[in-house]
């Protein structure tokens, strides 16, 4: 045996501040130890303490949404992942979660292992992962820089869940400058478990056996909580070793040795080690059953010799848990990880004092109470100081008027340029590159449809999943901005057949030691709030990413949603963008009161063709959006509609293409009426919120606008499905008439010619 | 009759295709982990698809070596059905029972999605259920799928007639676009001289059902079952 005596050095303030600590933090830390810390309690707390663990800047915040709902079996924050009840025994755990900083530095690693951990915190809860999806944000793809985080961030996220084998369905990619230099990687994962089969992140049973079970700990990712904590920079590039590195046949291993585990009966609790590790997991367990550990970290299987104890407990190696287990079950724990390959090394045991005691050779090197160093206990909590950003005033300053209007010759080359439009066009170069369909549950993949929808083998059921956010309506008005992104994924979600449940969420924003970053992240969190009461989908979980900056400024805000849905009926509810049949009627469903509005704000079209980021968010009102997707719902449920598309970026004109180009053989034979005052890029392109294209067979139309009788909402007659291609007038004018082929043209092209394929 | 489906550490097909044979079909299926020594009383293995052993030496390069395959060889000497899908092919050619090899992708890119199939072969216990010449859809999902042989080997699978299914368009034409990996001839599936054991890259567990969009793939699992139960096609 090596030497064993350690060499740590001597804790000081100064090492405090350069572990990312506060003065006051430091002396809260001294206070409540009674003592100067060891080096490795200083390295536990100040990883436990950075806001990516402690929340410490956002949680006085988040508390503000809603978290209560009939169907939520656990509340957010309580575990892993939120937990809903979908009927017939099962329950649904999902959850969203950042990985932005590593992949800013190593793209196909930051990716897979944000892939990798938000696998592992579904699983941890005994639920089997059914899809992953993901929300990616990058800056534009004529930089060069841009294309190797943009490919190596699909790379990563395709090897890792490919190899997994856990079907990635759905998400969505957005590229604008204010991301270059700090891509934003969100990574979403959907489990199924039946109710009463899942397991908690508890530390229970004085005398219980801990293992660490799963990979060998190695000194990959120290301190990875901490780096997601600041700044991008161009210092950055040196925090590469921050970045973990992704195993997904061990985390495959490790899901099926869990899953056997749990339904063995032989786990007490368990929690999986992403952020901070060892340290994490440790004292969250802990805490949350009220108990303590004592560790013994030289038994932790390690891969490289002479780790020292803080490296352990800080090391961010991915594809481990730990795992509280009965005494008498210790046998069948290491049996079952044994035939997977895993190890299973047996660290200490629970104890009744609260505090995480750890040893190394047997001498005391950390004792601290598990209950002071997590969230919700006596983490710190701040309220930050806000202030409304001046660049407000300037966007909302905006005057339409000084933008000419299209000229009708002019509005299907647009319609074309929108198209090609990265952040509109196909992102089947993205999603190719992913499995979307092993375990063989996807009813309806990315392309043509709103959401993804998976059914639930051996039930009528189905999910139906989004992730969805516009960073620059956020931007433009933040209140309202974190409204339409609730209410875009539940709008998503509708039209391909689901009710909208609950959502995770993953919010995506600057440096919150800056006032203005700070008043936006509070009116884009009050706004979801707003927007999730109103839909009745309630709050699980999710992440918050702080300090999403390059040197040139903040990212768009960015308050990605994940929402789940249920399908009652997966055979018959299930509805695609694309068209059915010939002859079927194209219905414009829309809050009754208009159906077209004289508003380009924040729209793509505006970006794209007039180098604009201006004006207000689109519009956008509450109750018009519940009562339209209410009754959506009803027609698709009463099996009255065909197809059903939202209209979102690119607006009205784009939502008929996209619906063409989805459509084979099929085509659109469009009629709006006189622009009576209107412009003619608004009515086309204007991305007012709230409306549907829709098809329905010839004979229902009478039924339709029946069954919506009495209800705010009006399903205006547009036009009709007839042969490939869109054909669109304007009152007497005709528009649009393109070929499908000349619409498809630059909606496929443009990402492959951008990366050179 | 009963299928028999290997599970490797990194199998992740193999729920798919017990899916398929137990619950789509009706026919007894059991799982076979790799670290058994006997098959047992099976009429068909299944070597699904998956990244054994996470793929990491080259694909199905380890798993020929997992304790069971020596007794899928022998199964398959004897005159044993094999099925080898994705990993499964990979899996057969590194073990011997197929020649040739799963080269990278010529995009040198994992390619999912479905893709045509013009079917070359009618007389094999995979394809009875075919016409000659019928195109499928069947979906790939692969980063290593780009088969290789010899030209002397590519000349004596097509003179056997071991080329069962090839990459085509919706019509049936073999063209370098509808070629998705780079496939020697457009190769997407063979079987042995023997005509007992089939590796294919497309993934016809994936396809079995109207609500995925596709039963093409159903009917290369009907053709098991009718060589197996001598049903009527």
């Amino acid at each position: 045996m090596a030497a064993t005596t350690l060499q740590e050095p001597p804790v000081t303030l100064e090492l405090a501040r350069e572990h990312g600590m506060t003065d006051e933090e430091y002396a809260w830390m001294v206070e409540k130890l009674g003592r100067t810390p060891t080096f490795t309690e200083l390295g536990i707390y100040s990883v436990m303490w950075s806001e990516h663990c402690s929340y410490k800047n956002s949680i006085a915040v988040l508390k503000t949404l809603p978290r209560e709902g009939d169907a939520l079996l656990v509340g957010a924050g309580e575990e892993n992942a939120g937990l809903v009840d979908i009927g017939d025994g099962l329950a649904v755990a999902f959850k969203i979660e950042s990985h932005n900083h590593p992949s800013a530095v190593e793209p196909y690693q930051g990716a897979a292992t944000g892939v990798g951990g938000i696998q592992r915190d579904i699983f941890t809860m005994g639920a089997r992962p059914i899809c992953s999806l993901n929300s990616l944000r990058f800056g534009p793809l004529d930089n060069p820089r841009v294309r190797y985080l943009f490919d190596g961030v699909v790379r990563g996220i395709g090897d890792y869940g490919n190899s997994f084998g856990v079907p990635t369905v759905a998400g969505e990619v957005y590229f604008d400058p204010s991301y270059e230099g700090n891509p934003l990687v969100n990574a979403m994962s959907v489990g199924v478990v039946k109710v009463g089969q899942t397991a908690s992140a508890i530390a229970t049973g004085v005398g219980n056996a801990v293992y660490i079970v799963g990979s060998a700990t190695g000194r990959d990712g120290i301190h990875g909580a901490t780096f997601a904590s600041e700044e991008i920079s161009e210092a950055s590039e040196a925090k590469r070793p921050s970045v973990q590195v992704g195993d997904p046949f061990t985390e495959k291993l490790l899901l099926e040795a869990t899953l056997e585990a749990i339904r063995a009966g032989v786990v007490v609790g368990i929690q999986d080690m992403g952020a901070a590790g060892l340290t994490c997991s440790s004292c969250e367990m802990s805490a949350k059953g009220g108990a303590g550990m004592e560790l013994h970290v030289d038994r932790v299987p390690q891969r490289e010799a002479g780790m020292t104890p803080y490296e352990i407990m800080l090391s961010e190696s991915q594809e481990r848990m730990l795992v509280v287990c009965k005494p008498e079950h210790e046998e069948t724990l290491r049996a079952i990880f044994e035939k997977w390959d895993l190890h299973a090394a047996r660290l200490g045991h629970v104890t009744d004092d609260g505090r995480v005691k750890v040893y190394w050779h047997g001498e005391l090197v950390a004792d601290v109470p598990a209950e002071h160093l997590v969230l919700g206990g006596g983490a710190p909590v701040y309220h930050r100081e806000t202030r409304r950003p001046a660049y407000l005033d300037q966007t909302a300053a905006f005057n339409l008027a000084t933008v000419p209007d299209l000229d009708v010759a002019d509005a299907a080359p647009a319609l074309l340029q929108l198209l090609g439009s990265p952040n509109i066009a196909s992102k089947r170069w993205v999603f190719e590159q992913y499995d979307t369909m092993v375990r063989t549950n996807t009813v309806a993949g990315p392309g043509p449809s709103d959401a993804a929808v998976v059914r639930i083998k051996g039930s009528r059921k189905g999910l139906a999943v989004k992730t969805d956010c516009n960073g620059r309506y956020v931007y433009l008005n933040p209140r309202k901005g974190g409204q339409i992104a609730v209410a875009e994924a539940a709008r998503n979600v509708v039209c391909a057949g689901g009710k909208p449940l609950a959502i995770t969420n993953c919010l995506n924003f600057g440096n919150p030691y800056k006032p203005e970053v700070y008043w936006v992240f509070k009116e884009a969190v009050g706004g979801m709030g707003e927007a999730c009461r109103a839909l009745g989908t309630p709050v699980t979980g999710g992440n918050v990413s702080f300090y999403n900056e390059n040197p040139t400024g903040a990212v768009f805000p960015t308050p990605t949603i994940g929402m789940l849905g249920l399908v009652e009926d997966v055979e018959r509810h299930t509805t695609t963008a694309a068209f059915q049949a010939e002859g079927d009627a194209i219905l414009l469903l829309s809050p009754a009161a208009w159906q077209h509005r004289n508003d380009l704000g924040g729209s793509e079209y505006l970006a794209a063709l007039h180098g604009l980021t201006a004006g207000d968010a689109p519009h956008f009102v509450l109750d018009e959006e519940k009562a339209v997707q209410e009754a959506l719902l009803g027609l698709i449920r009463a099996g009255l509609v065909r197809s059903a598309h939202d209209v979102s970026d690119g607006g009205l004109a784009v939502c008929l293409a996209e619906s063409v180009i989805f459509s084979g053989a099929l085509g659109a034979d469009v009629a709006l009426p006189a622009l009576d005052g209107l412009r003619l890029d608004a009515v086309l392109f204007g991305e007012a919120q709230s409306r549907v294209v829709m098809t329905v067979a010839p004979g229902q139309v009478a039924a339709v606008q029946a069954a919506l009788a009495g209800q705010p909402v009006a399903a205006t007659p547009i036009g009709t499905v007839g042969a490939a291609g869109l054909r669109l007038r304007v009152g007497d004018t005709p528009v649009i008439d393109l070929a499908a082929v000349a619409l498809r043209e630059p909606y496929e092209r443009a990402i492959p010619a951008a990366m050179g394929h | 009759m009963t299928f028999g489906v290997l599970v490797f550490p990194g199998s992740n097909c193999d729920h798919d295709a017990y899916h398929v044979t137990r619950h789509v079909l009706g026919q007894d299926t059991r799982f076979i982990w790799h670290k058994e020594e006997r098959l047992g009383d099976v009429d068909v293995v299944i070597v699904p698809g998956g990244f054994s052993y996470g793929d990491y030496l080259r694909a199905g390069a380890i798993a020929r070596f997992s304790p069971i395959m020596n007794d899928v060889v022998r199964f398959a000497n004897e005159g044993g059905l094999v099925v080898g899908i994705c990993n499964g092919f990979q899996v057969l050619c590194e073990s011997g029972l197929l020649p040739g090899a799963l080269l990278r992708n010529a995009s040198l890119r994992f390619i999912c999605k479905p893709v045509y199939l013009r079917t070359e072969q009618t007389d094999t216990p995979f394809t009875n259920a075919l016409r000659p010449g019928q195109v499928i859809q069947v979906p790939i999902a692969h980063g290593e799928g780009n088969y290789y042989a010899s030209e002397e080997v590519l000349d004596d699978l097509e003179a056997n007639g071991q080329v069962v299914f090839r990459y085509s368009t919706a019509d049936g034409a073999v063209t370098p676009e509808a070629n998705p990996n780079g496939s020697a001839r457009n190769i997407a599936g063979i079987v042995n001289a023997r005509r007992n054991v089939l590796g294919m890259m497309p993934h016809p567990e994936r396809c079995a059902e109207a609500i995925l969009g596709s039963e093409d793939g159903l009917l290369i699992f009907r053709s098991l079952v009718n060589h197996v139960l001598g049903a009527a096609v």
